[in-house]
């Protein structure tokens, strides 16, 4: 099995099957990607839907309950299904190669995360086309969420198990593979800060996710099997599902954020040609973040009438948060002093984030005062606030990271002045759309109501914002129109091509499969750069040639993903009629068959032989 | 050398688990994993702690659990983890045999204790009527115990399963991590539980 396939044209059906059974990080990099890309789309569309409704006072654009599922569907697709996708996009593309790996820890796994997350993604949007997609906000608080009628909020509790179970499984498989899988030389604190970000997010999370996973368990029982845990007629407490979605929910954010920290940091610091400014003390901010943001989901909370002695620690452990991210903030300032500059789209990203993501933090201290935030409250304030922290953050992150990684991915450079393209339209845009709701907020406007009367002082607010709204949306259409002409027409670019400082540059892009052909040598913090300072053209290696053990792909992850799916309408369908009780045992019966099989069935892998080796670098 | 020959060594190394870096990738995926699962019932045990006097007129805890039946349980599941100690010290001798006698009676004891929950769950629906609709302390409680009952399903088909398909080759280095990771679930199994005796059962009777 170890022979090198020349990269020669492939039928569309063996490309296919390559993509369905692959192990490859870097390939399931991409279907991250691509899915993820995707289900950005559609909650993009969404979130026009909802601006369009809102353009103007009393507006019939749509009803009041298709405007519930819209808002539900834009926040859980854009949280669940685009960010993290994305953000392990570029994890699964990047984090190998910065720590010198071959593949991830669990190259099986990999794939299996990827598929649970794309069934459990289908499954929260077939409510679309069953009479109704989930209505209850993306927060799903009880009761609304318990008595909401229909099937929707049971597609979301199942997708969201399925595809939070895939998100379970990539944590961990990061946390193993930077724990173990790191090259000679490769200290912690030697790690590139999106291999630590990645690191920490990991962790997080590893201890956040499952606290959803039971929340959901427990919604489920309550809507499917007639359980109480959330109906105070039986005895139940409906507090108890904030409780443990945002003991998820909090730590989500940093899942996000700390990642698009890391992704700034790699860019800010290559095109300032200068080692990241007080890279200790960023690593300690990050895991700082990490551990605080346990300590502060109860401030989504303020209003539920927790007392004042909880509200206040709370409060406080809350603005604590701002220190480490403080101390991010001046040292990403303190590389950009004295660099050596270049701005392109990925540094335009970057530096449009500095002060977009401090006005959040900002106004996040704002609503961490659990006096104040009484007023703050399920206003518009609060949708400022977080889109600047989420959209300013993760998704300036994200644009700034497909720039930058383009290359390594694909070979290619996206076009630098379609990207700038992409910057100002979507800069200018998010700040049109979200600035002005922190006023409207402070005039009284509710979030989550579908109309709005006319003469409150909210008519210009509001039509402003629509405006911004649809500029991001051509920004991102320039971004996938640049996207297209790079594919068709772009050059491509050598292993380098933005000199920069860590691993994943010192090999080919797109890298071969098996990445290091020799394991490199790490001498110390941007170990390419290092070699380059030196005179060196790459990475020395720490190892001879020799043979390469790789993983087998397998269509086995597809399978069970498909179980779970199955079985999940059948756990649905089962109040209405017992006998979808069969699809639960048919989809079980798959998904448990394929994981015995794969216990059962050695899997030992194959060797890519030296001799290939060195006939292909001869070649 | 093959794969086939850097997997079954003449002479087995004195942790043959974590001797691959495939067994060492298990093995911390795996304390990772369980990581994870403490939080899983941590919240569990969070609900069920705020719902426990939650009976909405329905039998109490202190007219449901009795301690003698509970003891038995106890036994089982404790001593179930200590032969599966023995298992793994055995298969750290690579005495694959005596590892396979160990690991059945490991099994043995968890069919023992499922029984008695089984019997347990039987007795609460049919004497008292007591289910996961009849309050919010119900769903509570046979949410928490029963994931722990499912974590045992879970854990004895893993064991058999295992045990049938290496009962012809013997120890190597492929399977041996799987062996030793089956016995981490078991014990995670079994510290889990002690906390439901105290949190649910002793609690409850008091």
């Amino acid at each position: 099995m170890s022979t090198m396939v020349a990269n020669n044209k492939r039928s569309f059906g063996s490309t296919l099957w390559d993509y369905l059974t692959t192990v490859d990080h870097k390939k399931i990099a991409i279907l991250y990607l691509v899915a993820g890309g995707f289900f950005f789309i559609i909650g993009g569309l969404e979130a026009l839907a909802i601006r369009w409704q809102l353009v103007k006072p009393m507006n019939d654009f749509v009803s009041a309950g298709l405007y519930n599922e819209l808002i539900t569907m834009h926040g859980t697709t854009m949280i669940f299904l685009a960010a993290m996708p994305l953000i392990f996009a570029f994890m699964n593309a990047v984090v190998p190669l910065q720590i010198g790996a071959r593949d991830v820890a669990f190259p099986f796994l990999n794939s299996l995360g990827f598929w649970l997350f794309l069934f459990g993604g289908i499954m929260l949007n077939v409510g679309w086309i069953t009479g109704g997609a989930a209505d209850a906000g993306w927060t799903a608080y009880a009761p609304l969420s318990t008595t909401s009628p229909g099937e929707g909020v049971d597609y979301y509790v199942l997708g969201l198990q399925i595809s939070g179970a895939g998100t379970l499984i990539g944590g961990i498989n990061f946390l193993v593979t930077i724990v173990n899988m790191r090259a000679p030389g490769m200290t912690y604190m030697r790690m590139p800060l999106f291999t630590w970000t990645a690191f920490v997010a990991s962790a997080l999370i590893l201890f956040a996710f499952p606290a959803l996973t039971v929340g959901l368990f427990l919604m489920m029982f309550d809507r499917l099997f007639g359980s109480g845990f959330f109906d105070p007629n039986m005895g139940g407490n409906s507090v108890i599902w904030q409780h443990l979605f945002w003991i998820f929910g909090h730590p989500e954010v940093y899942i996000l954020a700390l990642p698009a920290f890391g992704i700034f940091s790699e860019i800010i610091s290559t095109f300032s040609r200068k080692r990241l400014f007080g890279y200790s003390a960023m690593v300690f901010a990050t895991v700082l973040i990490g551990f605080l943001g346990f300590m502060v989901w109860a401030h989504h909370m303020f209003t539920v009438g927790m007392g004042p002695a909880a509200n206040s620690i709370f409060a406080v452990a809350t603005m604590a948060i701002a220190i480490p991210t403080g101390i991010k903030i001046f040292n990403w300032l303190f590389t950009l002093w004295g660099g050596n500059i270049q701005i392109n789209t990925p540094m335009l990203w970057s530096l449009g984030f500095i002060p977009t993501f401090t006005l959040g933090g900002m106004t996040g201290v704002m609503v961490a005062a659990a006096s104040a935030d009484y007023q703050f409250h399920d206003s518009y304030f609060v949708v400022a606030h977080f889109h600047y922290v989420i959209v300013g953050g993760v998704v300036f992150a994200l644009f700034a990271a497909t720039h930058y990684w383009w290359p390594k991915m694909f070979g290619k450079i996206l076009n630098d002045t379609l990207g700038k393209v992409t910057f100002w339209l979507f800069f200018i845009g998010f700040h049109l759309t979200f600035f002005i709701q922190h006023f409207l907020g402070l005039m009284g406007m509710p979030r989550r109501y579908w109309v709005f009367l006319e003469d409150q002082g909210l008519d210009l607010g509001n039509a402003i914002s629509t405006t911004g709204a649809f500029l991001m949306g051509l920004g991102t259409i320039v971004l996938l129109y640049n996207i297209v002409v790079t594919s068709v027409k772009g050059e491509k670019v050598g292993s380098d091509p933005w000199d920069a400082r860590t691993l994943e540059w010192a090999i080919p892009s797109p890298p071969p499969f098996y990445n290091f052909k020799q394991l490199p040598l790490v001498r110390g913090l941007d170990p390419l750069w290092i070699e380059k300072t030196e005179g060196r053209k790459g990475m020395t290696p720490a190892e001879p040639i020799s043979d390469i053990h790789m993983p087998n792909n397998s269509f086995l992850p597809f399978v069970m993903s498909l179980g779970f799916f199955i079985a999940g309408f059948g756990f649905i369908y089962q109040k209405y009629d017992l006998v979808w009780l069969s699809l639960v045992f048919i989809g079980m019966g798959i998904a448990l068959g394929a994981m015995l099989m794969r216990s059962v069935k050695d899997d030992l892998g194959y060797h890519i032989h030296k001799e290939d080796l060195v006939k292909e670098a001869k070649e | 050398m093959s794969e086939h020959d850097v997997l079954n060594p003449k002479q087995m190394p004195l942790n043959p688990e974590k001797a691959t870096l495939e067994g060492k990738n298990k093995f911390i995926g795996f304390w990772f994993f369980l990581g994870g699962e403490t939080v899983l019932f941590a919240s569990l045990f969070g609900t069920y702690l705020a719902l426990n006097g939650s009976t909405n007129g329905g039998s109490s805890s202190q007219e449901l659990f009795g301690l003698e039946l509970v003891f038995i349980m106890t036994m089982l599941l404790l001593t179930s983890s200590l032969t599966s100690v023995y298992a793994m010290y055995h298969m750290k001798n690579n005495e694959f045999k005596k590892m396979q006698i160990w690991l059945g009676i490991t099994v043995a004891l968890g069919i023992g204790f499922l029984c008695f929950e089984i019997y347990e769950f039987y007795h609460y629906i049919h004497h008292y009527e007591f289910t996961m609709r009849s309050s919010a302390f119900g769903s509570a409680f046979y949410t928490l115990v029963g994931f722990h009952g499912g974590h045992v399903v879970f854990g004895l088909s893993w064991i058999i399963a295992l045990m049938i398909r290496n009962a012809k080759r013997g120890l190597n280095l492929y399977n041996a991590p799987k062996f030793y990771i089956a016995s981490l679930y078991w014990h995670f199994i079994d510290v889990v539980w002690v906390f439901i005796f105290t949190v649910v059962y002793l609690m409850g009777v008091l």
